[in-house]
Parts: C-alpha cells; sequence; structure tokens
C-alpha cells in the first residue's frame, strides 16, 4: 500500500467523516481515495474546495458539527492554511492535516520530498502557540501515526498535523490493518458549564454545534463563555498561555519514541524518512557506538528523552533540511550536535551518515 | 420570540449610533421567527468586520471566523451536518474582496446556505477605507481623491455564478428585506440578500451623509424597483445616475448540495 493510502485508510479506520482538499502534489492521493471511499460511507462527506484557505475553514467548520474532519496538502498549501491553522489554535477545534512535505521555498521541488516544513508547522501562524507534529518514516506509521492523530486532536481539542515527506507518501509497503483502532472523542462539556473552561489539564470539554449549549466560537481574545474580551491583558495573556501549556505539559507523556542502544556515544536523532538511513547504518551495517532516538511526535519536542543516553559524546541530526530540529536538539543537548543536511529531494546514504560518525569522533 | 433568540448578556453592541447593521440583524430575526425554526439546530456563521460581529449577539451556535473565509467555514458546517440551517452574516469588503473566491464558489454549487450581505459600501471596522463596492468617486481614507475602480454588483455577480436565490433591498425596506431573507430560507440552494445600509461613521461623514438620515433617504429616493424598472423602461434607458435596482433578481432550482434530506 502506498504512504498517501494509508493515511487516508488509517483517518477512515479512525472515523474520520468529513474531508475538505485541494489537489496538491505530492498529497494528492490522499485526496483521492478519500474521494474514493467517503461517498459509499454512510454519513461521510468528501469536498474540493476552491483552494487550501477554504479546505482548511470547511475542516473548521465540519469539526465544530462533531465530525473527525482533515485536509491533506504540501508546501505552498500549507502556506496557505496558516491564518486558519491559527484560527483553529485559539479557538480549540480538532482537526487533522495532513503534510506531505516537498522541496521548498515556493513551488520549489513538487514530487521530491523534503522536511523543510517542520518549522513552519511549529511557528508559521502568528502568534504565540504549540501544536502537536507526528512524523512516520514507513508506510504503517502513515496508517497508525494518522489514527493516532484524531485522538490527540481531540484530547488536546487542537489542530494535529501528519508531517509526512514524498519519499514516505509515494512508497509502498506491506502493512497491517488492524481489525478496529482505539478512538478517543474529546471529553463532552459538562452541564452548566462554560465552553471555553478548561478542565484540570488545561482543556475544555466539547459540546458540538445542535447539541443546544449555543456556543460563540471566535478567533478574537475570548472569555471562558467564548465571549470577545481584547484588551485585557491579563484575559489574553491567560488564555495563550493555557493553550501552549496544555500541549507542553503533557509533552513527555504522550512522546512516542524509538531508542535503539541507550549505551551509544553517538547518537543519531531522526524523524521521517531519514529514520530508514539510520536504521541501516545503526542496526543492519552495526556501525561502533552508535545508536539512534526516533521521534514519532517531534512537536512538543520531548527533550527529556535526550537524557537517555548517558554516555553521549554527540548527537547527530539527519534531516533534510538545512537544520531546523537540530535546531532543538542545539537548545536542550549537553554534548555537541551535528548536523546532516540533505535537500534536493535524495535519501541521505549510509556512507554519508557513517562519516558524521566519524567526524564527531567516532573511532571507526 | 425574537428576544430569545438574543445573547442579551454580550449588550451593549459595539455598533455605532446610527449604524444599520443593528435593522439588519433585527430584520432577519424576524424571518427567523416566522421559519419557526429550532434555534439549537440553526448556526451563524460570520467573517471579520462591523457586520461580522452580528452572530455575537445572537443566541445560537455560531462561528465567527477569519477574514473573507465564513463562507468556506459554512461549507463545512452545512456538508458535515446537512441538518442544520446555516446563516451567514458578512459585508462588503469581506464578501467581495478577500472572500470573492469562497464567495462564487458557494453559488456555483448552490451550497444550501443563506448569506446575508450588510453593504455599506466602506470598511468601517478599520476606519474607512475603499471597499470593492465603494461607488466611482466616492470618497474614502483609501480613496482620498474619490474612488477609481468601479464596483462590483454583488447581485449580478451572484446570479452568474449560479445561486437559486438573489434579492437586493436596504435598511430603509425592512418589511421587504424581511420577506427577501425569508424567501431565501425557503429556498434550496444558495441565497444572496444583499443589504444596502448606512455607515454614518465612516462612509457618511464622508460622503455628504453625515447624518444616519440623510443616507437612508438617499436609499429610499435612489432604490428603483427592478420590476417597476423592467416594466417602463425604453430600449437604450440607463438607470439615473447614483441609483440602484432592489427587490427580487431571480429565484430558481438548480441543482444544490448540501440540503437537508428532511427538506
Amino acid at each position: 500500500m502506498q504512504g498517501n493510502i494509508a493515511s487516508a485508510e488509517g483517518a477512515l479506520a479512525a472515523g474520520c467523516t468529513f474531508f475538505a482538499g485541494y489537489p496538491i502534489t505530492p498529497s494528492t492521493e490522499v485526496a483521492e481515495h478519500m474521494a474514493a471511499r467517503m461517498p459509499k460511507i454512510k454519513g461521510s462527506c468528501f469536498i474540493q474546495m476552491e483552494d487550501e484557505i477554504a479546505s482548511m475553514a470547511a475542516i473548521i467548520g465540519g469539526a465544530w458539527t462533531g465530525a473527525r474532519s482533515m485536509t491533506a496538502t504540501s508546501g505552498p498549501g500549507f502556506s496557505l492554511m496558516m491564518e486558519n491553522i491559527g484560527y483553529a489554535v485559539m479557538t480549540e477545534t480538532p482537526c487533522v492535516l495532513v503534510n506531505i512535505q516537498r522541496g521548498g521555498p515556493s513551488t520549489g521541488q513538487p514530487t521530491m520530498g523534503a522536511q523543510g516544513d517542520m518549522m513552519q508547522v511549529r511557528f508559521g501562524s502568528h502568534g504565540d502557540y504549540s501544536i502537536i507534529a507526528l512524523c512516520p518514516s514507513n508506510v504503517q506509521e502513515c496508517f497508525d501515526l494518522t489514527a493516532k492523530a484524531f485522538n490527540l486532536a481531540d484530547r488536546f481539542r487542537t489542530p494535529v498535523f501528519l508531517m509526512a515527506d514524498e519519499v514516505i507518501g509515494h512508497m509502498r509497503e506491506k502493512i497491517e490493518i488492524p481489525d478496529s483502532v482505539e478512538v478517543i472523542r474529546p471529553k463532552s462539556l459538562p452541564e452548566g458549564a462554560l465552553p471555553f473552561a478548561p478542565g484540570p489539564d488545561g482543556v475544555p470539554g466539547f459540546a458540538a454545534f445542535g447539541t443546544g449549549r449555543h456556543t460563540h466560537v471566535t478567533g478574537l481574545t475570548h472569555d471562558e463563555r467564548g465571549y470577545p474580551d481584547t484588551t485585557n491583558a491579563t484575559r489574553h495573556e491567560t488564555l495563550v498561555r493555557r493553550l501552549v501549556s496544555k500541549i507542553e505539559d503533557a509533552r513527555h507523556e504522550i512522546a512516542d519514541y524509538t531508542i535503539f542502544n541507550e549505551d551509544a556515544q553517538y547518537i543519531f536523532v531522526c524523524y521521517g524518512a531519514p529514520v530508514r538511513t539510520v536504521r541501516e547504518v545503526v542496526e543492519r551495517i552495526k556501525t561502533p557506538d552508535t545508536g539512534y532516538l526516533q521521534l514519532r511526535i517531534v512537536w512538543p519536542f520531548p527533550e527529556e528523552l535526550l537524557k537517555r543516553f548517558p554516555n553521549a559524546r554527540a548527537f547527530i541530526v539527519p534531516e533534510m533540511n538545512l537544520g531546523m530540529m537540530s535546531r532543538e536538539v542545539e537548545r536542550h543537548a549537553c554534548v555537541p550536535v551535528i548536523l546532516v543536511s540533505r535537500i534536493g529531494g535524495e535519501l541521505h546514504t549510509p556512507e554519508e551518515l557513517i562519516e558524521s560518525v566519524r567526524s564527531a569522533g567516532g573511532n571507526l | 420570540m425574537k428576544d430569545e433568540w438574543l445573547r442579551v448578556d454580550r449588550l451593549p453592541h459595539i455598533y455605532c449610533a446610527g449604524c444599520g447593521n443593528g435593522t439588519i440583524i433585527n430584520c432577519v430575526l424576524e424571518a427567523i421567527a416566522q421559519t419557526g425554526w429550532d434555534q439549537t439546530q440553526t448556526v451563524f456563521l460570520s467573517g471579520i468586520g462591523c457586520s461580522s460581529r452580528a452572530p455575537g449577539y445572537i443566541l445560537t451556535d455560531s462561528l465567527h471566523t477569519t477574514h473573507g473565509r465564513a463562507i468556506a467555514f459554512a461549507t463545512g458546517v452545512k456538508m458535515a451536518n446537512p441538518s442544520l440551517h446555516v446563516v451567514v452574516f458578512t459585508g462588503d469588503g469581506d464578501l467581495a474582496a478577500i472572500g470573492g473566491n469562497h464567495f462564487i464558489h458557494a453559488c456555483r454549487r448552490n451550497i444550501d446556505i443563506t448569506v446575508v450581505c450588510m453593504n455599506n459600501h466602506i470598511y468601517g471596522m478599520t476606519g474607512g477605507q475603499g471597499s470593492p463596492t465603494t461607488p466611482l468617486g466616492k470618497t474614502s481614507t483609501t480613496t482620498p481623491y474619490g474612488a477609481a475602480e468601479s464596483p462590483f454588483d454583488l447581485a449580478e455577480l451572484a446570479i452568474a455564478a449560479g445561486a437559486n436565490y438573489v434579492a437586493r433591498w436596504t435598511s430603509f425596506h425592512v418589511k421587504q428585506l424581511t420577506e427577501a431573507v425569508l424567501t431565501g430560507f425557503h429556498t434550496p440552494g444558495f441565497s444572496l440578500i444583499e443589504v444596502r445600509c448606512q455607515c454614518p461613521t465612516s462612509y457618511g461623514r464622508r460622503n455628504k451623509y453625515r447624518e444616519p438620515m440623510d443616507y437612508m433617504t438617499y436609499l429610499k429616493s435612489h432604490a428603483i424597483l427592478k420590476e417597476k424598472w423592467e416594466r417602463t423602461m425604453q430600449p437604450g434607458d440607463e438607470l439615473p445616475a447614483e441609483s440602484f435596482l432592489v427587490g427580487e433578481f431571480i429565484r430558481r432550482s438548480r441543482p444544490v448540495m448540501g440540503a437537508s434530506d428532511e427538506a
């Protein structure tokens, strides 16, 4: 199965009933598959919108009716979605976005893979906020992590991003599709509670439109009733700090990762397509003194995991960009961080990564 | 009944003295009273601008969205749950400038929503900049020497793009406006009701309609009933200067999207 199709199937398995999208290479197969599948599923709707701005708007509208809602896009479309992504953050709207990353900036390389949107997904919309971003490194993870994204979106009431790339999206591998996937819907709004009053975890209960709660939803700074209150500094600070902390405070609890060889001295910190080359170098070639940390949830960044390698002499970060997550690793690491950049659409070679271990001081 | 639909704990509202928006909200709620719609099954949406604050004063589920995008959000709400009644408040800048693309595509799809456009020919919220409906020669903060661009005719635009119901009235014509909104609610598919209205603060002040009644008087005296015009006009006749047509422009039954199964 192709990665993009696996992502669509993962969404359907999780009960996604509303998809709005716009064609863009290399993500289009997600929309095409949804267009073929959803009309045959009762109560489901696929709609092709006029652009990515409208797609993002539509899934937010869909989400407020209680439907699990998703869109899929790539770099240029992702840029267009940014304003409404901020709206989803501010209004605490659960929704899922699949970004099959391609080479940028601008139109760049539509058919080649990249990891150039890793900072945009975290910081691309205006203002302070946090989001959750997942990165698959194979087709099975496209299925599993897309399904998981819906649970995280509902639990934290936030947009959640599947940050795949063209390599993984267009790759075909065998996968196992479970009979059912775990589905955790948002906690409902308690009777008498205000629609934006947070629970102990910082997340308010959710009342879908049409359920009689008469919720006013606005992108303006608002009080717990949802009413605009835009000039009160304390109100704004309390709201925005909560939107950030409800996600950041959970970063270690929700961390999704694989650690290989905690005793290693040279540790690859990796996500997405480069994980494949890392595993080749560490597990198959068995390059001495190496291990890896694969992150499936990249944002919020679980920095405590770096401490799991007591013998670390260097963290090596292979990325298909000119250095994005490597900066985050650098912020938290107490040993040198070595970036191995690859742009242009090709994967790192094993030799390249072995050489990076050598340059880090590895005695190979 | 109308009072039950007002979010009274949100009052006082932000509208300036003499603003036409309150009249229009009143007409829309009056029309809703005549539909018998369930308050819990009705959703109001809006974008950004003075018009778009309207849903905040109405006691239903409501989505006050990003600038120009209300119709795209509304498309999501309606397609995901067709049993909801979906109404959009918008303004001329919100609908015809930044939201123009969503507007024409929603007309083309004939998505079953009703859009009420408060057309005051100006960006009121941001202090009076020219909009796509500012008439030629009229003054705004961004057209200090008079607007040099031709304005959109919102009704013609909606008709050409495929909407099933299009009407235009003014904040003076409250009875006709209420009836038009009601017809829009009852017509399956996309309905646009354009309402020309006064903005004494940002438009009137710069265009010799300083008092609210000045522009109301203009609306009354320059609105020509479409049926009457078509009945009496001679070939080659043009509308008198500064005049415009009001009335029902189209009511048809092209294929629609998002209509409830119950309808």
